[in-house]
């Protein structure tokens, strides 16, 4: 916990500040060479009960006397530490031991007292807590052992499971806040926009926009009042890399924003983030203050005569908000809905005036771009998709979590040498990768390299950075109908190709997942998606149907076999029906009494047969019989 | 009617200085307060800041956030993202049905429980996952799911 430190620093020069990072790196350096346990407060872990934990070392070290015994490097170096999210949820609470660097898996408040005495104070490792790789299938002693993080390859994830996410000295130790330094030590405008440029960094919210040309354009754009946004509004299901950054780094994210208003000449910034993510606001709005504090945000940073505001505006539960017109007017209080473009926000934003609108993790990698040079950045990824990215990797994989790979990186290397390939057995038949304006992509395309246009020549999307893996005992309609389901809730209703074409193509989704869906079906889901895809005002329509079409690409077969009455995967239970086992059933009535709709009959001494016209597949009767008698076929 | 003295209201007014630009984050607030935003408050809202309660009513419907109904003391939000949909998220509401009688946007006659279904929770590596009042519990089954409910109302009526 950073408690403020007394007669602490108010930073009043670039040079000031990097003298004081300077001191810092030198004390992170002592700290990790002494005793201290650090716990994973991501996410993940916290639902698996890591607060406790944590809360658990602080009682047994108090009470051994630990926290005189072992030597403070400042005023606040507390021997028990929160780590921000390590990536690796699946086997949370995750707990790292220094100076040895030994990691526990699934650690609970009972194993705490033993690893206090035996790993803190003598350094032995206890074997049955260490995490078993499911690559080597072997036991890891250390975090960076372990093939899940050794074949990622880390840029803005920086210091795994030893960053300390709610301290902003701790981020300056890592050498953040050295490229605001360096940039308010006379670095002119155009060469900061020019740097990002020749990075070659692309939006990261997923359109993969190059940010240079975005930071130019507002440059460019004349008014004495300018914006800088950050769109933190992660609606889509099934990611949640934005919310790991903004809780493990904020101050990354915050640095980058500073350096953006420095560069296009704006004075206010608001960062919007879903209500949904309430640590992620609290974690930003503690960066906020921290970084007031040291004079690094507010009326003469550093002492120059820069000034910049910036203040943290909460979502309500839109996915359109994501689109950026419709996030800004969400920031003015109104309805979240999105409007044509052009003018862009870059003209024409926040209150009509010129905005700066990127996603949480561009700015992220921006201080790093500055501090370590366009070469540097330039190593990882491909030519058109330099750098790296954080993807959420979830489904039925050993290892799930957080990753970061560089792009160019395939899936089948994701799939198998990170996450260690599929926990119950099955074979991933293919990936859903970009949320619900994404694609679902078949297993011949796993060695595809992951960039902005090898995924956009198959039909997909980056997006921000979701990828389920997906079973063979999943239904791929199903999937196509679930993503549709929740496009058409979410669709704002301004345009009629969404509104009404996502209504339309989610019933006759909903006709092959029930059986019903005719040859002409098909045709008309074609037909209907390419119109969704075209007409729409903003990209929430027109992505809305490339679930559907990217099935309809890749597992044709499925949809034919529903309108052939069949489910291949067995998934939709609408091809099932429940039967009785007439050997079984011992006629008892409990099943007929239960059923809601009346479709079970028959008499005292024979035994009962459903009626299939009326069954309507709740599976109820299954939970009732008590003599296993009824079995769900198909 | 209820009468209700607005000093509440005018509390978390007067902290966003009467903004209009402030009326989402002054809604969010409303509904933590009364756990809905009722029809008064929204002609009040309306009339501090100078936005009709056209406007507001039309905000208030848009957020999934918002409910214009009370929502229970215990609000139970299933996550059905990608991830807690393809780990069977829809047997969690089923369970809860069986448990407490609701459906996704119901609430127990006695305003103990309400129920909803959300889009993602970012818990996606511990679907199926649930939140209750900002507690997260992940890989969820009916059967777990059921046992949270039980302690829940058991906690409820040692209370009282």
């Amino acid at each position: 916990m950073s408690t403020v430190i007394a007669n602490e620093p108010v930073l009043k020069s670039p040079q000031e500040l990097f003298d004081f990072i300077e001191k810092l790196k030198e004390k992170r350096e002592r700290k990790l060479q002494k005793p201290c346990v650090y716990v994973c407060v991501g996410t993940g872990c916290t639902a698996s009960g890591s607060r406790k934990v944590y809360a658990k070392f602080v009682e047994v070290i108090k009470a051994k006397g630990l926290d005189i015994k072992i030597e403070k490097i400042d005023d606040d170096d507390e021997p028990v530490k929160k780590t921000g999210c390590c990536g690796l949820c699946s086997l949370g609470p995750l707990v790292k031991i220094m100076p040895s660097g030994i990691t526990y898996s699934h650690v609970t408040v009972n194993d705490v007292e033993e690893i206090v005495e035996r790993t803190l104070l003598k350094g032995e490792a206890i074997e049955r807590l260490l995490l078993t790789d499911p690559i080597t299938d072997k036991k890891v002693e250390r975090l960076e052992d372990a093939t899940f993080f050794k074949n990622q390859t880390f840029y803005i994830m920086e210091a795994v499971g030893t960053s300390e996410c709610e301290s902003i000295e701790d981020y300056m130790a890592r050498g953040g806040y050295s490229s605001l330094a360096k940039v308010l030590s006379g670095m002119d405008r155009l060469e900061i926009i020019n740097l990002i440029k020749a990075s070659g960094l692309r939006g990261r919210g997923g359109g993969g926009f190059p940010t240079g040309l975005k930071w130019e354009a507002a440059y460019k754009s004349q008014g004495d009042i300018k914006y800088v946004v950050c769109n933190a509004d992660e609606g889509d299901p099934g990611a949640f890399m934005n919310r790991t950054l903004l809780e493990r780094d904020p101050h990354s994210v915050l640095e980058g924003m500073i350096i953006a208003a420095y560069a296009i000449g704006a004075r206010k910034g608001y960062a919007y983030i879903r209500a949904e993510y309430p640590i992620a606001v609290e974690m930003f709005n503690k960066a906020i203050e921290d970084a007031k504090r040291y004079g690094l945000l507010g009326k003469s940073i550093l002492g120059t005569d820069f000034s910049f505001d910036l203040y943290v505006k909460e979502g309500a539960g839109a996915f359109v908000c994501g689109e950026e017109t419709a996030l800004l007017a969400s920031i003015e209080g109104k309805r979240g809905v999105p409007r044509p473009r052009p003018p862009f926000p870059a003209q024409s934003g926040l209150w009509g005036k010129p905005t700066l609108i990127n996603n949480v993790e561009s700015y992220a990698n921006v201080p790093k771009i500055i501090r370590d040079g366009v070469e540097n950045y330039r190593k990882r990824g491909v030519e058109n998709s330099p750098g790296t990215k954080m993807f959420s990797v979830t489904g039925p994989l050993k290892l799930t979590g957080i990753i970061e790979i560089q792009f160019g990186t395939t899936i089948r290397y994701i799939l198998e040498n990170i996450c260690g390939g599929t926990s119950n057995g099955r074979k991933i038949k293919a990936i859903q990768i970009g949320g619900p304006s994404g694609a679902c992509l078949p297993e011949e395309l796993f060695d595809l390299p992951l960039d902005y246009d090898s995924l956009k020549s198959v039909g997909a999307m980056v997006g921000s950075g979701g990828i389920v893996a997906i079973t063979d005992d999943r239904c791929m309609v199903e999937v196509a109908r679930f993503f549709l389901d929740f496009t058409k809730r979410e669709s704002c209703g301004k345009c009629v190709p969404c509104r009404e074409g996502t209504m339309q193509a989610y019933n006759i989704l909903e006709k092959f997942t029930q059986g019903k869906a005719t040859y002409e079906d098909l045709e008309n889901l074609e037909y209907l998606s390419e119109i969704i895809k075209t007409a729409s005002l903003c990209g929430l329509g027109k992505t809305a149907p490339n679930p559907i079409i990217s099935t309809l690409k890749y597992f044709r077969p499925e949809y034919i076999e529903h309108i052939e009455g069949k489910c291949p995967s067995g998934m939709c239970t609408a091809f099932k029906k429940y039967v009785i086992i007439p050997e079984k059933c011992k006629s008892c009535s409990l099943c007929a009494r239960s059923c809601p709709n009346g479709a079970i009959s028959g008499e005292r001494g024979k035994p009962y047969v459903i009626d299939q016209e009326k069954c309507i597949k709740c599976g109820l009767c299954v939970t009732k019989c008590k003599f296993g008698a009824i079995e769900l076929v198909g | 009617m209820i009468t209700r003295t607005y000093s509440k209201v005018e509390e978390i007014l007067k902290k966003y200085e009467y903004k209009k630009e402030m009326l989402i984050k002054i809604l969010l607030e409303v509904q933590k307060e009364y756990r809905h935003i009722p029809r008064d408050v929204v002609n009040y809202i309306g009339t501090a800041l100078g936005i009709p309660p056209a406007k507001i009513y039309g905000v208030a419907t848009f957020y999934a956030q918002f409910s214009l109904k009370p929502k229970g003391e215990y609000t139970i939000l299933i996550c059905d993202g990608t991830a807690c949909h393809m780990e069977g998220s829809m047997s969690l509401v089923k369970a809860i049905e069986e448990e407490i009688g609701i459906k996704p946007g119901e609430v127990t006659p006695d305003l103990k429980f309400s129920l909803d279904k959300v889009g993602c929770l970012g818990a996606c590596a511990l679907a199926p996952a649930m939140v209750i009042n900002d507690e997260v519990y992940g890989k969820l089954t009916g059967e777990k799911v059921k046992e949270i409910l039980r302690k829940l109302k058991e906690r409820k009526e040692e209370e009282q």
